[in-house]
């Protein structure tokens, strides 16, 4: 076996081998459900609800925030902090802990290392967005159908968008890494990562939505692209965007930044000594 | 197993901004030989064996494994099996799962796990997580990470440290045993004691440089015979080894004449009338001659 294929497969080995994966598992889980499933349930019950406004032609409020994809996208616009958390502490555990010195020992090949990683935590970012939409669909599904509301599983749609929302799950968990090894500091990457997903981006797409400049630079920020890549969410509802990038642009985006803040990591922090 | 390899060390220098952590330094070190790597804290050791191993680049110089560097051997730690001091394991994870990290990362056989845990006497607490490890559990696991792959070269950085008595006898057996097998045993020390029942030949360092080389019974070449000698008639005694023509130093427990032998210092006190309250004849020993040269260092720096 290659060096490659060894790093890809051992970095899978030590995700698995310590409790960290699962505990952010389950919180990904039970925070999703109960996004989707409230939200679901909430908006499906404001006055003047699904099923009674047909007659007028334009969408109530209540049918607009009750779209099934809506729903369903929680799992992406609330929930990609977790796989970018776990990619993080994959990269800035080995620094915090100098587990470096044996990771390098066993493979000299450091661009194999990150890769590695790299590729490692983009499969167990996809199965973060298992996770997120087994919450999503089934549970925010599940409250969308006890409210009368049509959950459209049957419609291709919703599972291409299920695909895509799986995909920038992955490319997150990429993300991760890459950011942990130009932040090796691990408390230092989590507040950073909790700091721009949760508060200092949704203030940026607020604020870059009031002029049309601005707005369209503000369509390349990560979690807009993330939810051109999945779909709309409710950031994406409250900015009003002229013209959002197209799906694919979208992952193109976080491909992108993924490269980018790997190769940064690794011209800086992880081609240093290790002392 | 694979043959133990000669380690070469070539002019080998690392500044780190403007301290010379290791400077110049140049020596082999032999297969089928345990070789001590010596010198007090900070002296450069742990800077050096790092370079080798590919960790930390070098400055200028080069070390290798019979002229090729850590990076380029075709499976690394299936020739050199390493454990360095710093070389900490992430705590939640199990000793088996860290060995089976460690072999899946360095292309060896998963089955080897269970086959080292065995012989550092680790199989019984194999699952339990390393954070509830002491440092000797740690050190054994340390080691068993380096065998995994049965090298033929063994690089150990401070491996009897925190080890009890009991550990201690048994890694110096174990050590000599895979000496014995022809392999090459690279072990550091900053305490000369802590690792001469063990070693074969000695590579002394100070302050980055290379202050000896040789067998450990070369060290007793630098062995000095002195004799301690004291009387209740102090100044007497003194004076009458003066007038013999002997130099001496003032000590608590007496006057240390210097390359005598015990009888010529009795013989003096005898012809003088002078009462001995103690009369005795010392080697420097090892330790001495090995601070010695660890403080010669010093004298250039």
């Amino acid at each position: 076996m290659s060096s490659f294929l060894a790093a890809i497969r051992s970095e899978f080995l030590k995700v698995f081998t310590t409790r960290v994966w699962w505990g952010l598992a389950i919180i990904l889980f039970a925070y999703v459900a109960f996004a989707a499933a409230g939200a679901a349930l909430l908006f499906a019950n404001i006055p003047g609800a699904a099923g009674s406004s047909g007659a007028g032609g334009a969408q109530s409020a209540s049918e607009m925030l009750t779209q099934p994809g809506l729903i369903y996208g929680f799992a992406t616009s609330i929930g990609y902090v977790f796989p970018v958390l776990l990619g993080a502490l994959a990269t800035t555990g080995e620094f915090r802990h100098q587990s470096l010195t044996p990771t390098f020992l066993a493979n000299p090949n450091r661009g194999h290392v990150l890769a590695g990683k790299v590729i490692a935590l983009t499969g167990v970012g996809a199965l973060y967005g298992v996770i997120a939409l087994l919450a999503s669909v089934g549970l925010g599904g599940g409250a969308l159908a006890i409210s009368g509301i049509d959950p459209q599983l049957t419609d291709p749609d919703t599972w291409a968008l299920i695909g895509r929302a799986v995909l920038a799950m992955a490319l997150w968990g990429a993300i991760g890494v890459g950011l942990g090894a130009v932040l090796p500091s691990q408390v230092g990457a989590i507040i950073v990562v909790l700091a721009f997903t949760q508060f200092v981006e949704p203030l940026l797409r607020l604020a870059a939505s009031f002029s049309e400049v601005t707005a369209s630079i503000g369509r390349f920020l990560p979690g807009a692209a993330t939810d051109a890549l999945v779909g709309p969410s409710f950031y994406s509802m409250m900015s009003t965007q002229q013209d959002p990038l197209t799906w694919w642009q979208g992952g193109l985006v976080l491909f992108g930044l993924a490269v980018v803040v790997s190769l940064i990591g690794y011209a800086t922090t992880w081609r240093r000594d290790v002392t | 197993m694979t043959a133990g390899v000669t380690i070469e060390f070539n002019g080998l220098s690392k500044t780190f901004g403007a301290v010379q952590a290791v400077d110049q330094l140049t020596f082999h070190v032999e297969p089928g030989k345990v070789t001590g790597f010596l010198g007090p804290n900070g002296a450069g050791k742990t800077t050096t064996l790092r370079m080798l191993l590919g960790l930390v680049k070098p400055t200028s110089g080069t070390a290798t494994f019979g002229g090729v560097p850590y990076a380029k051997l075709p499976v690394p730690a299936a020739t050199v099996g390493a454990a360095l001091e710093a070389a900490s394991f992430v705590p939640g994870r199990t000793a088996r799962n860290h060995l089976r990290v460690h072999a899946s990362a360095a292309r060896l056989p998963a089955s080897r796990v269970d086959q080292v845990l065995m012989q550092v006497g680790l199989a019984e607490a194999a699952d339990r997580r390393v954070a509830g490890y002491s440092l000797g559990m740690r050190q054994r696991l340390g080691l068993a990470t380096a065998l995994l792959g049965d090298p033929g070269v063994l690089v150990l950085d401070e491996p009897i440290n925190g080890l009890d008595p009991e550990g201690i006898k048994w890694i110096r057996g174990f050590l000599t045993a895979l000496a014995a097998e022809g392999r090459t045993v690279l072990i550091s020390s900053h305490l000369l004691s802590e690792v001469q029942q063990s070693v074969d030949e000695v590579v002394i360092i100070a302050k980055g440089r290379l202050a000896h080389v040789g067998t450990l019974a070369s060290l007793d070449a630098a062995d000095t015979l002195r004799v301690v000698v004291n009387s209740p008639e102090h100044d007497r005694l003194a004076t009458a080894l003066t007038a013999a023509g002997y130099t001496f130093d003032q000590a608590r427990s007496g006057l240390v004449v210097h390359d005598v032998e015990a009888i010529d210092i009795g013989r003096v006190a005898l012809a003088a009338g002078i009462p001995l309250s103690a009369l005795s004849r010392h080697r420097s020993g090892l330790e001495d001659s090995f601070l010695a040269l660890v403080s010669g260092g010093e004298d250039h720096a």
